[in-house]
């Protein structure tokens, strides 16, 4: 039995160290959110208010935010996700297009499209939100123009980011097995043969 | 494993952060046309919708404490103590008794934001010193809000311009908790803070004390387009 097909049946999708990135990066970008939505949102901050205390939490968490992913590059098994992540095949053109993307026709490798550009608009956003962010907080000596200039990007950017990790956890709400995925690495074979048909049969080959 | 095919996903990251740097560059103009429109639709939004569009218009927010006791305007009062010659506490019909004073101006705050033609009115604050009597030797005015934190400093000369008002009507009806009342400060020349909401006590005192914000970093003059490194307009 080889290491990937550790149980009957089942396949082995996230190490240790794959989930550990994915977990605090959703803990910082929700604290990110969810003292956003407090500092811009009216009913929220009537209810919360102790703005220079949230401004501390939202500063704190936004400037932590790129940390799990970096940590993460001294894992192997990470550093192929991201690579995998990044280039597009034929297939993920072909999976954007089609209507039966998930019949498993498709021989989808380990990410679908949809996985992949959701994974690139997370890592632009954090940058983007980074850089944007430390101008507002740490600005004073910038020129005003940029600080106005960077509160702007960074407003309308967040509103983006909001509907995007709205849509994710959707996705995720809806896909048992790719949530157990996530929390337990482990995926069913039949499901991997299904979402991922080109993974699957890699793993096989490879096993 | 296959390391061919396109690098969409850094294509991607590379064009989100030259479309941030071009935001950067001009969201200055971009954000100014959108304030403009929103901020008067802000305003007379009753669907509060206005609220959900990002660096919308109208008034924000801002509250340094947690939940703020409300007071209405039976049981409001208003004590006005320190170097005066008639230390006294007014009621809403007290304020309601001296001069009034009405303002239409902008309220610009140090974060960006700007609500356009706001009308204030209540008591000018200049009006109220009269009322009260300063004493020789008293140089500055300090405010404490009911909230229990927040606290901001005048020296005498700007207390007694025209338009400082110990406001007791925004936005043609009473001032409403969320905004600071049932009466707060509004300093027209000033950034918002100086503005203080749920206005309790104010006190004449021989030397400014720096306030919430200021000791947190802001600057104690706090002019309009003068201060805080900003260079907005001036607000009427």
């Amino acid at each position: 039995m080889s290491r990937r097909t550790s149980r009957a049946g089942t396949l082995e999708r996230f190490t240790q160290a794959e989930r550990w990135v994915h977990r605090g990066t959703a803990v910082l970008l929700g604290a990110c959110l969810a003292t956003a939505a407090i500092l811009y949102f009216g009913p929220l901050a009537v209810l919360v208010g102790r703005r220079a205390l949230v401004v501390r939490v939202h500063v704190l968490a936004g400037l932590g935010l790129p940390v799990p992913a970096l940590a993460g590059w001294l894992s192997a098994a990470f550093r192929a996700d991201v690579r995998e992540l990044n280039r597009f095949h034929p297939v993920d053109g072909e999976w954007l297009r089609s209507r039966d993307r998930r019949s498993g026709r498709l021989k989808v490798g380990k990410f679908n499209a949809g996985q992949k550009l959701n994974a690139a608009f997370t890592v632009g956003a954090i940058i983007v939100m980074l850089g944007t962010g430390v101008i507002m907080q740490y600005g004073q000596h910038w020129p005003l123009y940029l600080r106005t200039g960077a509160t702007f990007v960074h407003d309308w950017l967040s509103a983006a980011v909001g509907v995007v990790v709205l849509g994710h956890l959707y996705f995720a709400y809806h896909d048992r097995e790719a949530r157990r995925g996530m929390r337990t690495g482990q995926v069913p074979a039949s499901w991997a043969q299904r979402e991922h048909r080109g993974w699957a049969e890699a793993v096989r080959r490879e096993g | 494993m296959r390391t061919d095919g396109a690098p969409v996903g850094r294509r991607v990251v590379l064009g989100m952060v030259g479309l941030g740097a071009i935001g950067v560059v001009t969201g200055r103009w971009l954000s100014a046309g959108e304030q403009r429109a929103l901020g008067y639709i802000g305003n007379r939004d009753p669907t509060g919708l206005t609220q959900l569009v990002p660096a919308g218009g109208g008034f924000r927010y801002y509250s340094v404490t947690g939940p703020v006791p409300k007071r209405t305007a039976a049981d409001y009062q208003l004590t006005v103590s320190g170097m005066i010659d008639r230390p006294v506490t007014l009621s809403m019909a007290g304020l309601a008794q001296l001069p009034q004073t009405a303002i239409t101006a902008d309220f610009q705050c140090v974060t960006g934001w700007r609500v356009p033609d706001v009308h204030w009115a209540g008591v000018a604050l200049p009006d109220l010193l009269e009322h009260v009597g300063v004493r020789p030797g008293a140089s500055a005015v300090r405010f404490g809000s009911f909230d229990g934190q927040y606290t901001e400093s005048l020296t005498l000369d700007q207390a007694r311009r025209r338009d400082v008002l110990v406001a007791t009507r925004m936005l043609g009806g009473p001032v409403s908790n969320d905004h600071g009342g049932p009466v707060r400060l509004y300093v027209a020349p000033m950034y918002g803070y100086k503005s203080i909401k749920w206005l309790d006590r104010i006190e004449l005192t021989d030397q400014v004390t720096p306030g919430y914000w200021e000791q947190l970093g802001y600057d104690v003059d706090a002019w309009v387009g003068r201060s805080n490194g900003r260079d907005d307009e001036p607000t009427h």
